[in-house]
């Protein structure tokens, strides 16, 4: 019962939200006007919404979707309920990837691609470095991310300040990398869309076996689990449902973290569960901070990793206060 | 099952060196012996988690080693020896991830499946507890609930690792009654890692005590739990006496030397 609640509430706050967004921007549209232009009114209007409403709030949901989702498969698989791609480093990697795609000019279709790419080595890194003592912990899966993330952060500078092709879009470019869902076209999103529903669908088919992770490795070992196999499955979709979310939006914190872990005090451990609600979860979650970033400071607009991140972070220590009693 | 001259450890330190085990359906055996003997290495052994460097482990003259993780699963269960969990999986989902290596191709459980857990969960006591959450009930009732993950694997093998570390007396000695009567009964083969030397004498139909990596006596609870293996085993201060036709293993209160040592 509990479960259908919360499930018809997701329903409806993205309908709601999403709403929010297509009404909401920097030129006043009447409700009206949204609605025909929406069913292909050809004006100005039209092109805002169609252009540039919409598909914006469709990457926030996507972008927001796929973070949630990652998150809750990694919190999964390494028991750590303060993991997720950007804590972890996967999305800094992913960053890395995509600004190594745009300055060694590749087609705008592959830089998701160079983001999935980025995001692989950077999880697998990050996976190694923690299992360095001979087991994972939560510390220092946290600490291998920071390692990972400022090693990463360097390197985009790197490529920013050496690139003349980045060096004359330098603003959009650190907009994005902060987290902006500035500027996204249908090809885009279409890509990212196929790219995000692939890694869901890998998401949801491995949740089972994820469950078998509540007592540790050994132990779903003993279950039936195949670990390597698994795992490597595992960091591959996050590295898929990451750099999608990346090569969109840049670097957007704590979404991944914050959705699932919630959900889970709602809807209880089961992966499949969770990662279905997180979905909907984190698409609202990015839909809502990315309508305060167009509307906190119109008609300047922030980078919606302000928001995330001025929300998260408090609700990152709080966790980590509450949790320390099993961080080591 | 019966594992022949296992050796196995780990990178240059060898474990066990040479160790013969079997366990026929029906029976407890209990591995005792002192911290350090590979009694943990011997259980990973058995349940196909180390792979030794040599010797074979066969069930039903199947080769375990040749197995892959899944079939393993469905053959030998492991109940583990730390059941914490930070997330709040409930009583019936964790005793659920008893048939993960029963999943079906898109990883959903079928009706045969929700059976094995209610039986699971029925033979272990535990239906009360099914709805509630893992990380809300007591330690005797979580163990009850790893128990009962590992009945629902419905394997031939059962393997328990101290899987009374954590409880007062009155919950081993259920924990253990138990698992000797559903081995009886079902026809299971367990093997349990026993600290408790009194517990193995109470529940085990056979012991096997093992010192630095070889099996030093196997055989019954008289035969193997004596004065003098005791105290060439574990040492000095132990008290082996016959009560009720067992053995007991009584420790003895410090010696005055010892208390002038520890004093000094």
């Amino acid at each position: 019962m509990r479960t259908v609640t919360v499930f018809a509430l997701l329903v409806v706050a993205l309908a709601l939200s999403a709403a929010a967004g297509i009404l909401v921007g920097a030129v006043a549209i009447a409700p009206g006007d949204v609605l025909s232009a929406l069913l292909g009114a050809d004006n100005t209007n039209g092109t805002i919404i169609r252009e540039l409403r919409l598909p914006r709030v469709l990457g926030a949901a996507l972008v927001g979707g796929a973070l949630a989702a990652a998150g809750a498969l990694l919190q999964g698989m390494l028991r750590n309920p303060l993991a997720d791609p950007f804590v972890t480093g996967t999305s800094a990697g992913a960053s890395l990837g995509a600004v190594l795609a745009v300055a060694l000019g590749f087609e705008p279709a592959l830089v998701p691609l160079a983001a999935f790419v980025g995001a692989t080595v950077a999880i697998a890194l990050v996976w190694r470095l923690a299992r360095l003592g001979g087991r994972t912990t939560v510390l220092t899966v946290l600490l291998a991310g920071v390692v990972l993330t400022s090693f990463a952060g360097a390197l985009v500078t790197l490529v920013l300040v050496s690139s003349d092709r980045l060096a004359l879009r330098l603003r959009a470019v650190l907009g994005w990398l902060q987290g902006g869902i500035s500027v996204i076209n249908w090809n885009e999103l279409a890509v990212a869309a196929v790219v995000v529903a692939v890694g869901v669908v890998g998401a949801l088919l491995l949740a089972p076996r994820i469950d078998a992770y509540a007592f540790g490795e050994e132990t779903a070992a003993a279950l039936g689990v195949d670990l390597d196999r698994t795992t490597a499955a595992v960091l591959a979709t996050t590295a898929l449902l990451t750099g999608a979310a990346v090569a969109i939006a840049g670097l957007i914190g704590f979404v991944g973290l914050v959705i699932p872990h919630a959900l889970r005090f709602l809807l209880g451990a089961t992966h499949r569960r969770l990662i279905v609600a997180s979905i909907p979860a984190g698409a609202v979650a990015l839909v809502l901070a990315d309508l305060g970033a167009r509307t906190a400071l119109a008609p300047a607009e922030l980078p919606v990793g302000v928001i995330t991140g001025l929300v998260g972070a408090p609700f990152f220590l709080a966790l980590l206060v509450r949790s320390r009693r099993v961080i080591a | 099952m019966v594992a022949r001259q296992i050796r196995a450890g780990y990178r240059e330190r060898e474990v066990l060196r040479g160790v013969d085990v079997t366990a026929h359906a029906g029976e407890l055996v209990a591995l005792i012996g002192p911290n350090g003997a590979g009694k943990s290495t011997l259980l990973r052994v058995l349940g196909g988690l180390l792979r030794p460097s040599s010797g074979s482990v066969t069930i039903d003259g199947l080769d375990v080693m040749s197995l892959d993780r899944r079939s393993i699963a469905r053959h030998v269960a492991v109940v583990p020896q730390v059941f914490e969990t930070l997330f709040p999986f409930t009583v019936r989902e964790i005793v659920a991830l008893g048939r993960t290596s029963r999943l079906g191709p898109l990883g959903t459980l079928g009706s045969d499946d929700a059976r094995a857990v209610a039986r699971a969960l029925d033979d272990i006591g535990a239906t009360d507890l099914a709805e509630r959450r893992i990380d809300r009930v007591s330690g005797g009732e979580r163990q009850r609930a790893v128990l009962a993950m590992a009945l629902a694997q419905e394997a031939g093998v059962l393997l328990l690792d101290e899987p009374t570390a954590h409880l007062d007396p009155a919950h081993q000695r259920a924990t253990l009654a138990r698992v000797a009567t559903l081995a009886r009964v079902r026809g299971i083969a367990v093997v349990a890692v026993l600290h408790d030397l009194n517990l193995a004498a109470a529940f085990a139909s056979r012991v096997v005590l093992l010192a630095d990596g070889a099996v030093v006596r196997d055989g019954d609870v008289k035969g193997v739990i004596t004065a003098e293996l005791v105290a060439k085993v574990f040492g000095a201060g132990l008290r082996v006496v016959a009560h009720d036709g067992r053995p007991f293993v009584i420790p003895e209160p410090a010696t005055a030397l010892e208390r002038h040592a520890r004093a000094g």
